[in-house]
């Protein structure tokens, strides 16, 4: 499988993404900057953290116009995996592939710790590797990861099955405790917690690496031909 | 030549944790009579005449750009320049 990592100016975790794909999990990756017009050759589309263009105006507002951008929503719409972590979240709110919005921490302060997960929907795409509840240890790093949407989107959410990881120590003030969503579709994912920076347990804890290895498998069995 | 200054507000229903802070900040240095303190932003743009209508121009700006409509509203007042 070929993963791409959407690299914007100011995108800070792209190296680690890099890193989790080729040396943790095994799979082809390439770098790809955000002027790139077309996403066809790769399987799958990463969205690093970071501060893309500064944070300038609001988190992912000018990120998402970047040309780059275009490729990814026809990648979602063909089907593909795309994952955005952090400010890849933000770009994917702001972009409209996931509904809601980013408000500041309710306590202002910019977070930077290991924090709980609950599996709440192990059927995704991304998760499938995890037990259902499963409780796994994420680290979040942002300062706008209060998570925000109105009454009707976040019943459809819950109608949908669409909330797949939640805060068990809410650490941000977001809505209901989330922390990751997927699309109406399931094949976009937006969270707050670097699951790549959890990918090997010499460096703190290694949970992180079952969701990639989720959208690797959940890629075969849909792409492979079985021999 | 117009000057168009607008104002992004975070919407009522939108909780606004900055605010929040600064309400309790002017309660401590003894200004009771605040009830309450939203934050916004406000942003000034100079904009040349065209053939476009002005105002679709702003609100098309507004809502694509300069304000998020799933947690902020905006306003905006023109000004005409004249040049020197």
């Amino acid at each position: 499988m070929k993963f791409a990592v959407i690299v914007f100016p100011g995108s800070n975790c792209d190296i680690d993404m890099y890193h989790a794909i080729k040396d943790e999990l095994g799979e082809q990756v390439e770098y790809v900057w955000h002027d790139t017009e077309s996403l066809d050759e790769f399987d799958g589309i990463l969205l690093p953290g970071g501060f893309s263009y500064g944070d300038y105006l609001r988190t992912g507002a000018i990120a998402r116009f970047s040309k780059v951008m275009k490729a990814v929503v026809k990648a979602a719409e063909a089907g593909k995996p795309i994952l955005g972590v952090c400010n890849g979240f933000q770009i994917l709110l702001e972009v409209g592939l996931l509904p809601g919005a980013m408000r500041r921490n309710e306590s202002l302060s910019f977070i930077c710790k290991p924090v709980d997960l609950k599996v709440v929907n192990n059927q995704s795409m991304f998760s499938t590797a995890y037990k259902q509840g499963e409780i796994i240890s994420i680290p979040v790093a942002h300062g706008e990861g209060n998570y925000y949407c109105d009454e009707e989107t976040l019943s459809q959410l819950k109608a949908n099955n669409q909330i797949v990881f939640t805060y068990q120590d809410n650490p941000n003030g977001s809505l209901e405790d989330i922390a990751g969503i997927i699309n109406e579709k399931g094949n976009v994912l937006g969270m707050m917690p670097h699951p790549e920076r959890a990918v090997d347990t010499l460096l703190g804890g290694a949970d992180g690496l079952k969701l990639f290895q989720s959208i690797v498998r959940s890629w075969r069995e849909a792409n492979v031909v079985k021999a | 030549m117009f000057k168009v200054k607008v104002y992004v507000t975070l919407r009522e229903s939108v909780l606004d944790p900055q605010g929040k802070a600064v309400t309790h900040s002017l309660h401590s240095l003894n200004f009771p009579e605040v009830s309450d303190v939203r934050i916004g932003k406000y942003m000034e743009l100079t904009v040349e005449k065209s053939e476009r209508n002005l105002d679709e121009v702003i609100n098309e700006i507004c809502s694509k750009l300069l304000a998020n409509p799933v947690i902020e509203d905006y306003r905006y007042e023109v000004e005409e320049c004249v040049p020197q």
